[in-house]
């Protein structure tokens, strides 16, 4: 039998990106090896701006993944394919309404906050860039801690990791960058503590990428 | 024979012309689910989504928010995916993965991409550049939309079945008219549009024609 090999998912991220974390987060999850195709948001003005990245994603932003020979953009799109595709161990309850529950925290973050305070957005606001992105991040927190304390078991929503839990980290490690005053979210500050400390969500952090900094190596 | 309950029907509580409001009117419609409507005004009363009331039934303080089956859903798409999974037909997502992907990249563009970048909340927030702001936000998006959609779509946004990305792209294109954005630069898009535009589950649930839309803005 002649078999094709496996062509290796590539993720094209940047360290810090949280969007591109959830992506990593989900891979190591799945115990799936991929490669990863570092995209600077800064060098060069911006290498998500050349026309060789548009060619990947017409929208300019991390994080983009080429996987089973398509190309897919959107962090939560690329995670459900993931998921899709790769059931185990699965990222998605069983039950419906706990989906439902899931869906509404990973949107909370990925449409309510996340986009107020990347960087694209920061550069226009300017110099108030800090309060701009802080005031975005207190409004999702201060709905999310509510909806957390109704749903969360050990992870956000029951006892099972989820996309939830895959979204939550990395906007936590965003409101800690722009000093959010996390004493008032204790339920978000609990499941954050408890999720860093899992593998997954620790050799996928920011500090230990191809890309990081050397000053900013864990 | 059992007493049966009456099963309560589906209640939404949106606002006519709020885009994410009329993606979950689209998918209601489609399935032929009927529901109520409690509508929650924007502007009156310094925003009716504001009060504890709403505010119990939605943290975030956005509509929409749905109650179906005992429980209260927020988030167009995820109360779209919740209505998707408990009622399947007529489907609102193919059932290939890729093309799945391709319907949720287009969904997420829409919906973390453009949308809540030019929200009423935001806007207020950006003051008087506003319409720029939003102009901007909508033309990024539609331009990297484009290359997408002409090489996706078929009758639809992802081939020829209709899915949740038609369900979000009307709306928005709805969005970028109100605020003048030129739209000849998008010939699929507005194609896609005008196709979907003549269905009748976007025709009825049109922000024209809603229980809360005033007077002076009904079709």
């Amino acid at each position: 039998l002649s078999s094709k090999p496996s062509i290796t998912p590539v993720l094209y991220g940047y360290f810090r990106s949280s969007c591109s974390w959830r992506v990593r987060i989900a891979f190591a999850l799945k115990g799936i090896e991929y490669e990863q195709k570092p995209v600077n948001l800064i060098k060069d003005g911006g290498q998500q701006l050349t026309d060789q990245f548009k060619a990947i994603n017409p929208m300019q932003q991390v994080p983009a993944v080429t996987i089973d020979g398509i190309t897919l953009s959107q962090s939560l799109a690329i995670i459900q394919y993931i998921e899709e595709t790769r059931p185990e161990p699965r990222l998605l309850p069983a039950d419906p309404k706990q989906r439902g529950q899931v869906r509404i925290i990973c949107d909370i973050i990925a449409s309510g906050i996340q986009p107020l305070q990347n960087l694209y957005v920061l550069q226009k606001i300017g110099a108030e860039k800090v309060q701009w992105a802080q005031h975005f991040i207190n409004r999702g927190f201060e709905a999310l801690e509510p909806i957390l304390k109704q749903t969360a078991g050990k992870y956000c929503v029951g006892d099972e990791i989820s996309m939830a839990d895959i979204c939550l980290v990395p906007q936590v490690y965003n409101a800690e960058r722009f000093k959010v005053d996390m004493s008032q979210f204790p339920t978000i500050r609990r499941l954050n503590q408890t999720l860093t400390e899992i593998d997954a969500f620790k050799v996928s952090h920011p500090s230990c990428q191809p890309d990081t900094p050397d000053d900013l190596q864990a």
